[in-house]
């Protein structure tokens, strides 16, 4: 059994570089969800981004140290909260009378506070995609782990 | 030009994937077919469907290559390829001739038939205050549509996590 886990991690190089580049990849991530409603991207790709930054700490590092981190259940309860969120934003439109009505400020365009609701369900689009498709991989890892 | 030069590799690619006798390759070739969607969405002036193409590709061939690194399937290839041959080339002839009657209604390229989308580029960003325009039309004229999708990615989760679940580890560990 250990002698799996002690395969689990990769090599120097790849730990090295993949610590560096982590932080990164979730940066640009979080840009690409902030900017979704001035620049092409938006609240899924920018949550797949992030989704992909976790996955490759995941791969280089091994299950184990990552785990400790951000557990299974923490991700799914994570990924609730982002679908609580985007139906309080829908919800949010019954102040101006409909279902999914933009009732907050449009604000000036090209400005990054601008738009309304729209940032609003960005992010929690984001925090589902992102927080959903890693617990998927997760998931699948503990799969494979389980069958050998 | 360069499009169709692009749609021919992807054509290629995806005989190759189906033809390649090993898995691994199977996959890369995959891989391929994705990567060269995402400069055909860039080509067409999509950066939005481009982003998301490449990022989706990228986890998808990820967790491919996992699940078919080291597993060799053997694959059933002998006797029956009279039968075989024969349907596919019917089936073929079918598909291409009833495409050809569909696509043959279509509009033409770049002149949609529903005027709602023109009062959406007119009028957009005035309405939503949101630049991108894929924004605005998604998770403000169509946000329907959004809510619908999220319904979706939440039930293939809780999906996933209801089969996967943690004690299948468990007794693995009980029987060790």
């Amino acid at each position: 059994m250990t002698g799996n886990y002690s395969r689990e991690d990769m090599s120097l190089v790849v730990k090295t570089a993949s610590r560096l580049t982590a932080g990164i990849i979730l940066i640009f991530g979080l840009h690409i969800i902030l900017h979704g409603h001035l620049a092409p991207g938006g609240g899924f790709a920018g949550g797949v981004i992030i989704a992909l930054a976790f996955v490759n700490l995941l791969i280089a590092f091994g299950k184990e140290t990552r785990l400790s981190r951000i557990s299974e259940n923490v991700a799914s309860k994570l990924e609730t909260v982002g679908a609580v969120m985007f139906l309080a934003v829908a919800l949010l439109g019954f102040f101006g009378g409909t279902f999914f009505m933009n009732v907050m400020t449009k604000g000036e365009a090209f400005n990054l506070f601008s738009a309304g609701t729209i940032p609003l369900s960005n992010i929690s689009i984001g925090l589902k995609v992102g927080v959903g498709l890693f617990a998927i991989f997760l998931a699948l890892v503990i799969l494979e782990r389980s069958r050998k | 030009m360069e499009l169709h030069i692009l749609l021919l590799f992807m054509i290629f690619a995806a005989i190759t994937a189906m033809e390649v006798k090993d898995l691994f390759s199977s996959v890369i070739s995959l891989g391929a077919v994705g990567f060269a969607l995402c400069l055909a969405f860039l080509m067409l002036k999509a950066p939005d469907l481009a982003i998301t193409q490449l990022v989706v590709e990228l986890l998808c061939l990820i967790i491919l290559i996992r699940a078919t690194i080291r597993k060799d399937l053997p694959l059933v290839v002998e006797g029956r390829w009279v039968f075989n041959t024969f349907t596919t080339v019917i089936f073929l002839c079918v598909f291409l001739s009833f495409s050809w009657l569909a696509l043959r209604e279509l509009p033409s390229f770049g002149n949609p038939l529903m005027e709602v989308v023109r009062k959406y580029i007119e009028e957009g960003v005035n309405k939503t205050g949101a630049v991108n325009l894929v924004s605005a039309t998604v998770l403000d004229f169509r946000a329907y549509d959004t809510l619908g999708e999220v319904a979706v990615l939440f039930t293939a989760i809780i999906g996933i996590m209801a089969v996967l679940r943690k004690p299948g580890k468990k007794n693995h560990g009980d029987a060790a």
